[in-house]
């Protein structure tokens, strides 16, 4: 059957150029970077040249860059390492409500630990106000952690008004980039953050892997006591394969320039299933938002039925977030942006990649609202809704 | 994380739709938790000779809807006062310890289609 897939925000594949580096470098580049022969110094030397790339994919300086073992490692590397550098000086941390869990549960233990923690409201669009920002900051603040993007409704986040307010106070500030890079320009000397966390299996790279962004001069403890590895920062022998791939898929991505298709085609899938599906919502930014992300609600169908039926048909959708499928609250990042949890239970997660053609597109728009129709014949608040318009119409 | 069972009844609901003139309905959930379950009675001396339902929720919640209407048709009322969720659960092979829920829902709209059956019959 004819596969679609459309969850590039939950992961991506990996990109033909990745895997042949990687398999390359899993059979011949099996020497550990910390050794003094020839197979040890080859394997640096091409770790080094990755994080050449990935420092090069974000401007930032090479030294800059240290490797972990994915974006959630790189999050609580990054709300730890600082709380722990600085906890003589301030015991407050600022973050907003619609952070990745890697961000929101660190906080959270952070918060068990004796932090005192801000969480910062958003509109709805999902956007956090600078001003709001500005008057959270106490003397006793040590670090602000607000994502460059959001990864369920691809809202971008005035990020260089907030940096700019961080560093009047002198408040190191971090930001979740993973679901950013690849997609949209992310020049992080340009907006001037800290530090800034990215994962190489969002942009087609392997699972397993990811970066902080540490700028010259930033205080920070590990979480990982070990060897030398990675300034310290990242004890233990570096995943080699892995990160040359991390490399090459950044370095695939700094050429990529797919931003404008992707739009064309994700706002013809919207247009079109809002003509052909009545009570169709829009959750997130409808302009400053990720090109190739689309969350919707459709009122009256259960979004988790929607990707069961859709999966059926051989497209791979999100309901959100692909970490909260376990649990049975509607998403914290609606709620947050004050969708009422009734529709918030109805929300599909579209994002589209460079694999995404014109065809899948149209597929989608061919078989979704059947998959609704369906779905509503036998949703008794759909039953409810017409019953009421019927009256009010009368 | 469904059991093949769970998925062919989600594929495939038994009894699915509104009863014209149902003997009892019953309505439990709440659309802001994600559920909401209406079943629907159609009792003949003291046996339930049709059951139908419309769900808003989950795989697991339009599957133990579905299962539900099977097990209770051709019961007695007693007999399907005696149907557990458990019991509706085992049917389906299983539910994920997150999807309990919905065949404790499932239960108690049949056990709530009972009730209005009974209050109606005075």
């Amino acid at each position: 059957m004819r596969r679609i897939y459309l969850d590039h925000n939950a992961t991506t594949p990996v990109h033909p150029e990745v895997l042949k580096e990687m398999e390359n470098a899993l059979e011949l580049t099996y020497g550990n970077p910390s050794t003094l022969y020839l197979i040890g110094t080859e394997a640096k030397k091409k770790l080094e040249e990755a994080r050449r790339r990935v420092a090069s994919r974000i401007g930032a300086k090479t030294e800059e860059i240290i490797f972990t073992g994915g974006g959630t490692e790189a999050n609580n590397l990054a709300l730890f390492g600082i709380c722990r550098a600085r906890k003589k000086e301030g015991n407050h941390i600022i973050t907003s409500k619609i952070e990745h869990d890697s961000v929101l549960n660190s906080a959270k233990a952070l918060e068990r630990d004796g932090f005192n923690i801000t969480y910062l409201p958003v509109d709805s669009y999902g956007m956090v106000d600078p001003g709001e920002l500005s008057k959270a900051i106490r003397p006793d603040t040590i670090l602000i952690s607000i994502m460059h993007s959001n990864n369920e409704t691809g809202t971008i986040q005035p990020i260089k008004d907030m940096t700019e307010i961080a560093r009047e106070k002198g408040i190191p500030f971090h930001t979740d980039a993973v679901q950013s890079i690849g997609k949209i320009n992310v020049d992080v000397a340009g907006f001037g953050a800290d530090l800034l966390t990215i994962a190489s299996h969002k942009i087609y790279g392997p699972k397993g892997v990811g970066a902080l962004y540490i700028k010259k001069g930033t205080r920070l403890q590990p979480i990982l006591y070990g060897g030398h590895q990675e300034k310290g920062y990242r004890p233990g022998t570096e995943d080699v394969p892995g990160i040359i791939g991390f490399g090459k898929a950044a370095e695939i991505s700094m050429k990529n320039t797919e931003d404008n298709r992707l739009v064309v085609l994700r706002d013809r899938l919207y247009n079109s299933l809002s003509e052909r599906i009545e009570m169709v919502r829009l959750n997130g930014h409808p302009v400053k938002r990720l090109p190739n992300t689309l969350n919707i609600s459709i009122e009256f169908v259960e979004g988790e039925g929607m990707v069961l039926a859709l999966d059926d048909l051989g497209i791979s959708v999100g309901t959100g977030s692909a970490c909260a499928t376990a649990t049975l609250e509607p998403s914290h990042v609606l709620a947050a942006m004050g969708v009422p949890p009734q529709i918030a239970h109805c929300t599909l997660r579209f994002s589209l990649g460079w694999d995404t053609t014109d065809e899948d597109v149209d597929y989608v728009i061919g078989v979704l609202p059947d998959v609704v129709k369906k779905m509503r014949g036998f949703s008794p608040l759909y039953k409810e809704y017409l019953r009421k318009s019927r009256k009010e119409a009368v | 994380m469904y059991s093949e069972k769970v998925m062919e009844h989600f594929r495939n609901p038994r009894n699915m739709g509104e009863m014209e003139n149902p003997d009892g309905t019953g309505k439990v959930g709440n659309p802001v938790c994600g559920d909401v379950m209406e079943l629907y009675i159609k009792v003949r001396d003291n046996i339930i000779i049709d059951a139908r339902f419309q769900t808003f929720g989950c795989g697991a919640a339009i599957a133990t809807s579905s299962m539900v209407t099977e097990m209770v048709k051709g019961k007695s009322i007693d007999e399907a006062l005696r149907i557990s969720n458990k019991a509706v659960a085992e049917a389906l092979d299983g539910l994920p310890p997150v999807k309990i829920h919905c065949s404790v829902l499932a239960e108690e709209a049949l056990r709530s289609a009972i009730e209005d059956y009974m209050k109606k019959k005075g």
